[in-house]
């Protein structure tokens, strides 16, 4: 019995695709490091960067870590990804979601001294979303409320 | 399937199907877009900016989702040689790339309020750009191809383009998965969801809204394409018996 064309076509076709993904997914594994946006505290920590070399530092703004100096214009924090902890400074204004506990991505230069003097601030919000009625509610009530959604 | 392969038979469908989809679609995409601009709740940390999500979020999905039907239809035309099919593949080009561009813009004016800045280039951003100009790319190329071989089928070229074009939906959706990004990772994955009810819900509905009207202009597009065709036929025939006397 012959082969129909159309049967053959669909084999090379998905021969080809099966090829294609994998020569995507290997370029994506290949890129990880490269294609990140900022670094995590322990990738800092662990490997710093000169303090010549202009980086961005991504993590949690640590819980009661946020001072403002006495210039009332510079602020300190701490980011940390639950394995390290990077000491921040920053002069400027911050995005108003800018707050304790949650995602920052910071750009500037790692000190000699282990301090990340920042010269912008990017706030990054999570993937949870929550009324504000439940705005009085700690991190913990307003995951449970979220969860009770799913 | 082949029984759709008849144009004409799939021209009486379209014909109601068409705006059914477009005057559904517009009522549930209205009812969601009130629903989630008046009556929703204001976001905890973000506020009133959260709700452009309800515009932001279907426009990503459609502006994805219009690549998938280009490669569905590119899929269809290289293996069964569908006479529907490229005319499909265009039809979804036009709505895809407007719901992407629509998505990167209504992002950009959220990402102000939200993060500081209008545009970072993380994972996400820049793969969704990519798509843009990969919609771009695709209609240069089943324009040219169109033009060269006579309007005889939107041509091979595009169709492979088409597949190998799919290979950055993937990447888009797991760009915020496998990189460190700006932009925060999905909040609706499969079977469960990271958002409030009271923000999930509109959001579905205006998915599902928006997702008739994309299905009824690729429709009206599908319709407006095999038209032109038969007014060209018909032009060509007309001018060989002209040239007979």
């Amino acid at each position: 019995m012959a082969i129909k064309a159309k049967h053959q076509r669909l084999v090379l076709l998905v021969i080809a695709l099966v090829v294609l993904v994998a020569a995507g997914l290997l370029a994506a594994w290949a890129l990880r490091n490269q294609a990140s946006y900022f670094y995590v505290p322990s990738e800092i920590v662990a490997n710093p960067p000169r303090p010549d070399r202009a980086v961005r530092l991504g993590g949690m703004v640590e819980k009661g870590s946020l001072k403002t100096e006495p210039d009332g214009v510079t602020i300190a924090f701490v980011v940390q990804d639950g394995k390290a902890r990077v000491p921040v400074m920053f002069r400027g204004i911050v995005p108003s979601l800018f707050v304790e506990g949650s995602g920052v991505v910071a750009e500037g230069r790692l000190g000699a001294d282990g301090t990340f003097v920042a010269d912008n601030l990017l706030a990054k919000h999570d993937e949870n979303y929550v009324p504000r009625e439940m705005r009085d509610m700690t991190s913990q009530q307003a995951r449970q409320v979220v969860a009770e959604t799913k | 399937m082949h029984g759709f392969a008849n144009p004409a038979r799939f021209l009486r469908i379209a014909r109601w199907l068409m705006p059914l989809c477009m005057g559904a679609g517009i009522v549930v995409a209205a009812a969601a877009l009130g629903w989630g601009l008046f009556l929703a709740p204001a976001e905890r940390l973000q506020g009133e900016t959260v709700r452009i999500v309800y515009l932001h979020v279907p426009a990503a999905w459609l502006g994805m989702a219009g690549w998938m039907g280009i490669a569905a239809a590119s899929f269809t035309e290289l293996v069964w040689r569908h006479p529907l099919a490229g005319i499909a593949a265009r039809a979804c080009a036009v709505p895809g790339a407007v719901f992407t561009a629509v998505c990167l813009v209504t992002g950009s004016l959220w990402g102000r309020p939200a993060w500081g800045t209008w545009w970072v280039w993380d994972g996400r951003l820049t793969s969704m750009l990519v798509l843009l100009f990969l919609y771009f790319g695709w209609m240069a190329l089943s324009q040219a191809s169109e033009a060269s071989d006579g309007g005889q089928g939107a041509g091979r070229a595009p169709a492979i383009f088409g597949l190998v074009g799919a290979v950055n939906i993937p990447i888009i959706h797991y760009s915020v998965i496998w990189w460190n990004s700006q932009h925060q990772a999905p909040s609706i994955t499969m079977g469960k969801s990271a958002m409030a009810g009271a923000f999930l819900w509109p959001l579905l509905i205006a998915m599902l809204g928006f997702t008739l009207i994309f299905a009824g202009c690729v429709l009206a597009r599908m319709r407006a394409i095999l038209a032109d065709r038969q007014a060209e036929a018909r032009l060509r025939r007309k001018a060989l018996s002209e040239a007979e006397f």
